[in-house]
């Protein structure tokens, strides 16, 4: 499996403060990355460095390097818009825009222009609410409020709107922390699914979660990555004592 | 019984009270309005240029004046104001310039109207030589709506949650599409609600149009935004304070016009509203 993201060496800092220290991984192409680690150790930090979502809070600076296909996405002249369609995320809460299931899926495509014609279009929101199983249920009447849907529901319809403008790599920060457990299985489920096309980053609070759909972990402590392996080996036999510590509980 | 439950009998009596009072006020200014000044109004009174040194025929002019002047503020205050409640909320960072903008807001706000009028005189009227014009009219009735409509506005794309622009800006959008297809329609009821808030002051002031536009008898219908005007604020000081022996129905008449005028943009106001609260697709 090839790395679709390299980071090198990446330090961050909002003003004076440093939130991550010298970080390298590597993550790979069509797998599941889980990142772990207490509250405050720079996972969303780390998260929105690899789509330049940073980039909007004033005052951030960054060292070392993000390449995405090998491509320094840091580097000067590069285009952020195209970027961040390439790179797409899926937030914590749900967050459809308080319009019509539709114009929802819709949205990117619209303001990137990626499509011609009102067919293409349509045919744009179909397949991405396919890919998150939420067609069958919407289908009749995909005028209606985004709103009016169930938050799992919402929550697909989110992901769908990031599937619609063909991401290569989806970036989610706790995607399921406001949902309860058997939406959280539904996306789950679906995570595994989407993973046969894109290439998955989620952070998690969930041990469970990430040991359930995880390929990588990455275990990050005080703005530091202490390890990241394949999934069962850092469950199973982490080679940090700290890891292990977090991992079970006694840390954290 | 209990002391506390008599204490809350009594205090919830008072409120009632209170918010009666708010009502008797208004209750009575239109009632009297309408008692005395229906009977003035027939189709000539409002087609009508006035006669006998105002003292019969219509009102056209001032009620013509009134739309023209209120149209005018709306096109110079609603871009203005909007846009730089866009720059406010949505672009601007907390620097030196943005705190003095924010500053000379709430002092224009608090500007008595007779000042808006002074100054009006001075650069429209005299110093861009517009003349006692509907331009230098509108041009003051705007600078001094400002204010309402950028702070209303400002406020109402504030209140549109920070996530939504997050959203866009990860979906590979600009901050400006987020604000013209999220922001801009989600903000959209509060931002009607300050201009017209605005325009309705525009449309009553009298000070304003004072020096800037206001003719005090001038019976025929102005044909360029360099013409002056008759308007109805400043028609009904006229008639109600200058002009002896003037009839009392053609005073009530007059006021029952212009409220009836201001009470319509409210209606107006309100459709818009709903309208824009239903329609949340693009
Ligand atoms: N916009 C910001 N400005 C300044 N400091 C910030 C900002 N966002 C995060 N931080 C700081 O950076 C550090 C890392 O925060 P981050 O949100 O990345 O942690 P996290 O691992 O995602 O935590 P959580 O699990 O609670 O979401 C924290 O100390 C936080 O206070
Ligand atoms: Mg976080």
């Amino acid at each position: 499996m090839r790395a679709k993201i390299q980071v090198d060496h990446l330090s961050f800092y909002y003003g004076d403060k440093q939130a991550l220290f010298d970080i390298s991984m590597e993550i790979r192409e069509r797998q599941i990355t889980a990142l772990i680690g207490p509250s405050g150790c720079g996972k969303s930090t780390f998260l929105r460095c690899l789509n330049r979502m940073n980039d909007t809070i004033p005052g951030t600076r960054l060292e070392g390097r993000v390449l995405l296909d090998g491509q320094d996405i840091y580097a000067p002249g590069t285009d952020v818009v195209d970027l961040r369609r390439r790179v797409g995320m899926v937030f914590q809460r749900p967050n459809p825009f308080p319009q019509s299931v539709f114009d929802n899926v819709a949205f990117g495509p619209r303001v990137l222009g990626l499509y011609r014609g009102k067919d293409e279009l349509e045919e744009i929101v179909e397949r991405s609410l396919r890919d998150v199983r939420l067609w069958d249920e919407v289908k009749d009447d995909l005028k209606q409020d985004a709103l009016s849907l169930s938050l799992g529901q919402q929550q697909r319809l989110c992901i769908a709107r990031v599937i619609a403008v063909q991401p290569e790599v989806i970036l989610m920060d706790e995607p399921c922390s406001a949902l309860d457990p058997i939406v959280t299985l539904e996306i789950e489920e679906l995570m595994k699914r989407l993973r046969e096309q894109y290439t998955i980053v989620i952070v998690t609070h969930n041990m469970q979660q990430a040991a359930r759909v995880s390929d990588w972990t990455g275990f990050f402590w005080l703005g530091r990555l202490v390890e990241m392996g394949p999934t069962g080996d850092v469950f199973t036999r982490p080679q940090q004592k700290l890891t292990e510590d977090y991992i079970t509980g006694r840390a954290g | 019984m209990n002391r506390r439950y008599v204490v809350q009998r009594v205090g919830f009596a008072l409120l009632t009270l209170a918010a009666l009072l708010v009502v008797v006020p208004i209750l009575l200014v239109v009632g009297t309005i309408i008692v005395r000044g229906a009977s003035a109004i027939d189709w000539e009174f409002l087609t009508a240029m006035p006669r006998d040194g105002m003292k019969a025929g219509g009102i056209l002019p001032a009620i013509v004046g009134t739309v023209l002047l209120t149209l005018g503020t709306a096109l110079a205050a609603i871009p203005v104001g909007v846009g730089g409640a866009i720059y406010l909320a949505e672009y601007a960072r907390d620097t030196w310039l943005t705190r003095l903008v924010r500053l000379a807001i709430i002092n224009l706000a608090g500007i008595p109207s007779v000042v808006y009028g002074l100054f009006g005189l001075g650069l429209f009227v005299l110093f861009l030589q517009f003349g006692t014009s509907i331009l230098a009219g509108s041009l003051t009735l705007a600078i001094m709506t400002l204010p309402i409509i950028i702070s209303t506005a400002e406020e109402a794309l504030r209140a549109v949650p920070t996530e939504f622009r997050t959203v866009i800006l990860s979906l590979g959008g600009t901050r400006w599409q987020a604000v013209r297809y999220v922001v801009l329609p989600q903000a959209m009821p509060g931002i009607i609600t300050g201009i017209i808030l605005g325009l309705l002051r525009a449309a009553g002031e009298t000070a304003p149009i004072l020096f800037t536009v206001a003719a005090f008898y001038l019976p025929r219908l102005p044909r360029s935004p360099l013409d002056p005007t008759m308007a109805l604020p400043y028609h009904l000081y006229v008639i109600s304070t200058q002009v002896p022996g003037m009839p009392e129905e053609i005073k009530y008449g007059t006021a029952l016009v212009l409220l009836a005028l201001v009470l319509s943009m409210n209606v107006v106001a309100t459709l818009i509203r709903s309208y824009y609260r239903r329609r949340r697709e693009w």
